[in-house]
C-alpha cells in the first residue's frame, strides 16, 4: 500500500465529460491494499467506465461484503453512495437498496471468498433473482487478508506460494451464473482495461443482473509460478471469446466493422453492444454453446474471457420486473402512499384473515 | 520506435526545465532543497558553483528557469526560483573558508581580461584555484561592468556586489581600475599567454530624428544610468520620457522617479505582448506608478527657444494584411510635453581597441567572429566571453561563456587542444529509503507562489539606494521550496521488472503514464489518457515488456514527481533517483594531470 495520498492536481488538458466532470472527480480515497493488486486496477477501470458514461457519482450506489475486494469501493467514486456489509451478505442489502431506489445504477464488489464460499448462496440467489446491478467478483484464488490459502475459485494443481499444490475443484462464477439463469455473464482481467471498461459500461447499462468475473491477480500471494492465477499466467492462457465494445444510445455508431464480423445487440434503453468476433466463430446468445466454450477452454488450460453470455430482452425479467417494485424512489413518494395509515392496514389485515 | 535512450545525459537534465533552462546549468532543485533544510551556506556554495554570483543573481537574474519551471504548467506561477537564490544569499554565514584554494604558487602562465564584469571575473574564478597570474583591466573606478553601472542600486545594493566580486577579486587577480585598453595589438606585445575580452555591448543605441542633437536633455539610457551609478548625475526633470520598452527602459524609469521625476512615461512602439520587458519588471515599474503608453513612434523632438518641451509620436495602430503579416498604420500625431527624454532602445557592442589586422577576424555587424563552444576568436589565445561574443545578453549567459571560455585558456595555455572537452555527465542515485520513504519532499503542495515583500510606496523614493525588495524571510521562503516539483528526482524505469499491472497507470495524479501498443512517436503520443501534445518535452519510451510486448509511455510534460508510480510498483520497475549533472569546468579539465594540485600543496 502506499502512505501517500494522491495529491489533487488538475491537469489543464484533462477533459470532462458530459455532466462536466474530470476523471479524478471519479476517484476516491486513498488505497491501501498491497502495491500492484489487480483490485486497483478494477477500482480504476470502474472510475474510467462510469466517467465515459457521464454517470453523477451520486447516483451510484456501491456494495460490498468483507475481503481485500470489498475494501475498494471506498477508492472510487467518492461521490457515490455505498455500504460495506456483513461477509458474503452484500447481495442481501444490495437487494433492499435497489427495491427502494430502482434509478440508482448499483455496482456491487465482491471477492471470490465473499461471492464463492461464505456468500455462495446470496450470490446465487441475486442471479436467479435477477437483480438489477452490476456484480463484479475481484477473483484472484486466495484469502488475501489471511496470508494467501486456497479460494474456493483456485485451479486444480494451482501452487500457493509455499508450493502446497490445491486439489480441490474450483467453482467457476461464470458457469454457476449461466446455469442460475444470469443473463449478463463476463470474465475479464484487470490488467486487460481495453476489455474490461466497455464491459463494466455495458453491464451498468444491462436490464438485470450483470456478473463480470475479474481475474485480479493478487501481488503478494499470487503472483509466483505454478499459479493460475497470476499476472504471467493470465495474460498467456486468457483468450477472448468475443470483443463487446459499449455504444451509448446517444452515439452513433462510427467504427466500421468488417460485414458479417460484428454482431449488434441493442439494449433496453437504446444504448448498444457491439459484438466483435475473434478468432472463434462464438455466439454469446446461445447458452449452451456458451458452457460448453467455457468448460473447454478450462480444459485446455486457457481462460474464456469477455462478454460470455448475454440474454437482453425488452420484458421486465428483472426483479423490479418480476417483483412489482415502484418506479418512483420510495424517498420521492407521497407520505400518504408510504403510510397509507392505520385504518389501511387494519383492512388489509383483514383480508388476510 | 527505439527505447527511449535515458544513458545520454541530456535527457534526464532536460527533464529538470529550470536546471536545463539554465544557460549555467544551475542544480536548482537540489539548492532549494538545501534551504528547505535550513542548509543556506551549503545552497550558496552549490549556487556559486556553476553561476559564481548568487547574491547577485538572486537579486537581478533575467531567470531563463522561471519560465520553464514545470510549476508554471501545472499551476498558475512557477516556483519563486530566483528570490529563493536570494535567500540562501542573505541568509548564509561567512562562507570564506570554503571558497577554492588559491595556490601561493603559480603555474607560471599570466592571462589579461579585459574588462572588470562578469564574464571576466568568471574567468578569474575559475582559473585562480589553478595557479594563473590573472590581469584585469577596467576602465572604470571600480570592478563590476553593467552589474554597476547599470543595475541601479534599489535593485542590487552596492554591498551586494562588492562582497561577491571581492570573493574573486580577494583569490589574487592584479585589477588595474581606471585602465581603458586602447590597443589590443600593444596588450598582445606584453606576451600574455591568453587574452579574454569581456567587454560587454557598452554602447547604447541613438535615435537620430529631428531633434535630437539639439538638446542636452536628452539621454542615452545605459550612458544615464551609469552616470546615475557612480555619482556624476543626481537630478532629473519632472517630466520624463523613456523610450523603448526593455529591461534597461524599466530600470530608467525607476530611477528617474527616484531622481525627482514626477510624471515618468514609458513609451513603446507597440502593444504589450511585445514588450521586451520580464513581466516581473514591468509589474515593477508599474506598481511605481510609472505610465506604460502603447503603439506610440517616436517621430521628432520638440525644441522651443532651444529648450526641450515635449516629444512627436505617431499614434500607430496594428493590423494584420491580407498575407496574415502584421503592419502598422498612423491613426495621428500627438506631442507629449517633457523636460527630460531617457533612449533605452537597445545597446551595441563595439572593439575601437582592436585593430582590424591582428588576425582577429570580424564578421556580420562588425561582431567578431567567435567559436559558439570554444569562444576563441580567430586569433589563437584570443578569447570573448558576455555580451562581447554574440551581442547583449544578460548576466548568467556571460557566467556560462566565462565558464566555457576559462576551460578554452586553460587547455590552451596546458597546450592541450581546445576543442577535445569533457563531455557532461550525469549520474543517478536511489532516493529509497525504506518502505513508503523517499528521501525527499514527494507530497504534492498545492500552495500558490509567494509574494516578495516590497519596501512601502512612500519609503522606497527617499533615496536612490533603498532596496526595493525586502526578499523572503526564512518563513516565506519554508513554504515557496515546497512548491518545488523536484525534478531532478527523476521517473526511472527498468523494463525487465514490469509486470504491467497498471498500478503506476491509475495511481499517476496527472495521468502521464501508460502501457500501449507500440507504434511512431505521433501516435504513441495520443495514446495516453491526456495525449502529449507538448512536443517541446520529451516522451519516455521503454523497450518491449515481457509479458505482452507493449510499451510503458511517461509524458515528461506534467510530471510532479510525487513518487507514487514508484511507490505503488510492486516490483521497484520504477524507482525515483536524484540526477546530479556534471559541467565541467577548468577544474574539471585541470584533474586530468592534477598538476594544480601539487601547486596547491607546495603552499
Amino acid at each position: 500500500m502506499s502512505f501517500i495520498r494522491k495529491p489533487l492536481i488538475l491537469h489543464a488538458d484533462l477533459p470532462r465529460n458530459g455532466v462536466g466532470l474530470t476523471l479524478r472527480d471519479y476517484e476516491g480515497g486513498m488505497s491501501t491494499l498491497c502495491a500492484g493488486c489487480g483490485h486497483d486496477s478494477v477500482s480504476s477501470a470502474i472510475v474510467q467506465a462510469c466517467w465515459e458514461l457521464d454517470i453523477e457519482p451520486h447516483r451510484v450506489v456501491k456494495m460490498s461484503g468483507i475481503g481485500c475486494s470489498s475494501k475498494t469501493p471506498a477508492y472510487f467514486l467518492r461521490g457515490a453512495h455505498g455500504m460495506n456489509s456483513v461477509h458474503g451478505r452484500m447481495p442481501a442489502v444490495a437487494t433492499g437498496a435497489m427495491g427502494a431506489n430502482r434509478r440508482l445504477y448499483c455496482i456491487g464488489v465482491s471477492g471470490d471468498g465473499d461471492s464463492l464460499s461464505i456468500g455462495f448462496g446470496q450470490f446465487a440467489h441475486a442471479v436467479r433473482r435477477n437483480l438489477d446491478m452490476l456484480y463484479l467478483i475481484e477473483n484472484n484464488g486466495v484469502y488475501g487478508l489471511t496470508k494467501g490459502q486456497f479460494s474456493a475459485s483456485a485451479d486444480v494443481g494451482s501452487k500457493a506460494k509455499r508450493g502446497e499444490v490445491n486439489r480441490l475443484r474450483p467453482i467457476d462464477p461464470v458457469l454457476t451464473a449461466i446455469t442460475l439463469g444470469g443473463t449478463f455473464v463476463a470474465r475479464s482481467f484487470s490488467g486487460d482495461k481495453a476489455q474490461l471498461v466497455p464491459l463494466i459500461q455495458a453491464g451498468l447499462r444491462h436490464r438485470g443482473f450483470a456478473l463480470i468475473d475479474i481475474i485480479s491477480p493478487c501481488v503478494t500471494f499470487n503472483d509466483h509460478e505454478g499459479s493460475t492465477k497470476s499476472y504471467a499466467y493470465t495474460r498467456k492462457s486468457s483468450r477472448e471469446a468475443v470483443h463487446a465494445d459499449f455504444v451509448p444510445a446517444a452515439e452513433e455508431i462510427t467504427v466500421d466493422y468488417p460485414a458479417g464480423d460484428a454482431r449488434m445487440v441493442t439494449m433496453h434503453d437504446g444504448s448498444h453492444i457491439v459484438l466483435r468476433k475473434t478468432a472463434d466463430d462464438y455466439d454469446p446468445t446461445d447458452r449452451l454453446a456458451a458452457m460448453e466454450h467455457v468448460e473447454s477452454r478450462h480444459a485446455a488450460g486457457e481462460i474464456a474471457t469477455g462478454l460470455l453470455y448475454l440474454e437482453e430482452s425488452e420484458d421486465d425479467q428483472d426483479m423490479h420486473g418480476t417483483a412489482g417494485t415502484v418506479e418512483e424512489p420510495l424517498v420521492e413518494l407521497p407520505f400518504e402512499s408510504l403510510n397509507p395509515g392505520a385504518a389501511a392496514l387494519a383492512e388489509y389485515q383483514r383480508r388476510l384473515r | 520506435m527505439a527505447r527511449t535512450d535515458t544513458s545520454d545525459p541530456n535527457y534526464y537534465h532536460r527533464v529538470v526545465d529550470c536546471q536545463w533552462a539554465c544557460p549555467a546549468h544551475t542544480d536548482v532543485p537540489e539548492y532549494i532543497r538545501l534551504i528547505a533544510q535550513g542548509r543556506y551556506d551549503d545552497a550558496y556554495m552549490l549556487n556559486r558553483e556553476s553561476n559564481v554570483f548568487p547574491g547577485i543573481l538572486g537579486r537581478v537574474c533575467d531567470r531563463p528557469c522561471e519560465p520553464a519551471c514545470r510549476r508554471g504548467r501545472v499551476d498558475d506561477k512557477p516556483v519563486a526560483i530566483c528570490r529563493l537564490k536570494r535567500v540562501a544569499a542573505d541568509l548564509r554565514d561567512d562562507i570564506r573558508d570554503r571558497l577554492p584554494l588559491v595556490p601561493k604558487q603559480k603555474n607560471g602562465k599570466r592571462v589579461a581580461l579585459i574588462g572588470a564584469g562578469c564574464a571576466s571575473l568568471t574567468v578569474a574564478n575559475d582559473l585562480a584555484p589553478l595557479g594563473y597570474e590573472l590581469t584585469m583591466f577596467e576602465q572604470h573606478a571600480a570592478p563590476g561592468g553593467l552589474m554597476r553601472t547599470n543595475i541601479p542600486a534599489f535593485r542590487l545594493p552596492g554591498d551586494v556586489l562588492n562582497e561577491e566580486i571581492d570573493y574573486i577579486l580577494d583569490m589574487g587577480v592584479d585589477l588595474r581600475l581606471g585602465t581603458r585598453i586602447e590597443s589590443l595589438g600593444a596588450l598582445l606585445e606584453e606576451g600574455y599567454d591568453a587574452v579574454f575580452i569581456g567587454t560587454g555591448a557598452p554602447r547604447g543605441k541613438d535615435l537620430d530624428i529631428p531633434g535630437r542633437h539639439d538638446s542636452d536633455r536628452i539621454h542615452i539610457g545605459i550612458d544615464w544610468l551609469e552616470s546615475v551609478a557612480f555619482g556624476h548625475l543626481d537630478a532629473i526633470g519632472e517630466r520624463v520620457l523613456i523610450i523603448g520598452v526593455g529591461n534597461t527602459a524599466m530600470d530608467c524609469c525607476r530611477t528617474a522617479l527616484r531622481l525627482g521625476g514626477k510624471d515618468v512615461k514609458v513609451m513603446a512602439r507597440r502593444g504589450r505582448k511585445f514588450f521586451k520587458a520580464s513581466e516581473w519588471e514591468l509589474e515593477d515599474a508599474e506598481e511605481e506608478r510609472v505610465e506604460i503608453v502603447e503603439n506610440h513612434s517616436p517621430i521628432a523632438f520638440e525644441l522651443a527657444d532651444g529648450k526641450l518641451v515635449g516629444m512627436r509620436f505617431a499614434r500607430l495602430e496594428y493590423y494584420e494584411d491580407a498575407s496574415g503579416k502584421q503592419r502598422s498604420r498612423t491613426i495621428d500625431e500627438v506631442v507629449i510635453p517633457c523636460d527630460d527624454v531617457i533612449l533605452a532602445i537597445g545597446q551595441d557592442n563595439a572593439f575601437p581597441f582592436i585593430e582590424r589586422d591582428i588576425g582577429l577576424e570580424f564578421g556580420e555587424w562588425d561582431m567578431p567572429v567567435v567559436d559558439r563552444v570554444t569562444f576563441q576568436s580567430t586569433r589563437p589565445g584570443v578569447f570573448f566571453g558576455g555580451d562581447a561574443a554574440f551581442g547583449p545578453e544578460n548576466i548568467i549567459w556571460a557566467v556560462a561563456h566565462g565558464h566555457q571560455a576559462a576551460i578554452s585558456i586553460h587547455k590552451h595555455c596546458q597546450g592541450e587542444s581546445i576543442t577535445e572537452r569533457l563531455p557532461p555527465t550525469l549520474n543517478l542515485g536511489s532516493r529509497k529509503m525504506g518502505i513508503h520513504e523517499w528521501s525527499y519532499s514527494n507530497d504534492f503542495d498545492p500552495k500558490h507562489r509567494q509574494v516578495v515583500p516590497h519596501v512601502d510606496l512612500g519609503e522606497r523614493f527617499r533615496q536612490l539606494s533603498i532596496e526595493v525588495e525586502l526578499g523572503f524571510d526564512a518563513n516565506l521562503a519554508a513554504a515557496e521550496v515546497e512548491r518545488c516539483l523536484n525534478c531532478d528526482i527523476q521517473t526511472v524505469f527498468a523494463d525487465d521488472l514490469c509486470i504491467e499491472c497498471d498500478a503506476c497507470v491509475d495511481i499517476c495524479p496527472v495521468d502521464c503514464l501508460m502501457i500501449a501498443a507500440d507504434g511512431e512517436e505521433n501516435v504513441l503520443r495520443e495514446r495516453l489518457k491526456v495525449p502529449a501534445r507538448n512536443l517541446s518535452q520529451p516522451l519516455f519510451v521503454s523497450g518491449p515488456l515481457k509479458q505482452t510486448g507493449r510499451v510503458m509511455l511517461k509524458d515528461e510534460n506534467i510530471c510532479v514527481h510525487c513518487g507514487l508510480c514508484a511507490e505503488r510498483c510492486p516490483t521497484a520497475a520504477w524507482d525515483m533517483q536524484k540526477s546530479y549533472v556534471g559541467i565541467p569546468k577548468a577544474t574539471d579539465e585541470a584533474d586530468r594531470t592534477g598538476e594544480w594540485k601539487k601547486l596547491r600543496k607546495a603552499g
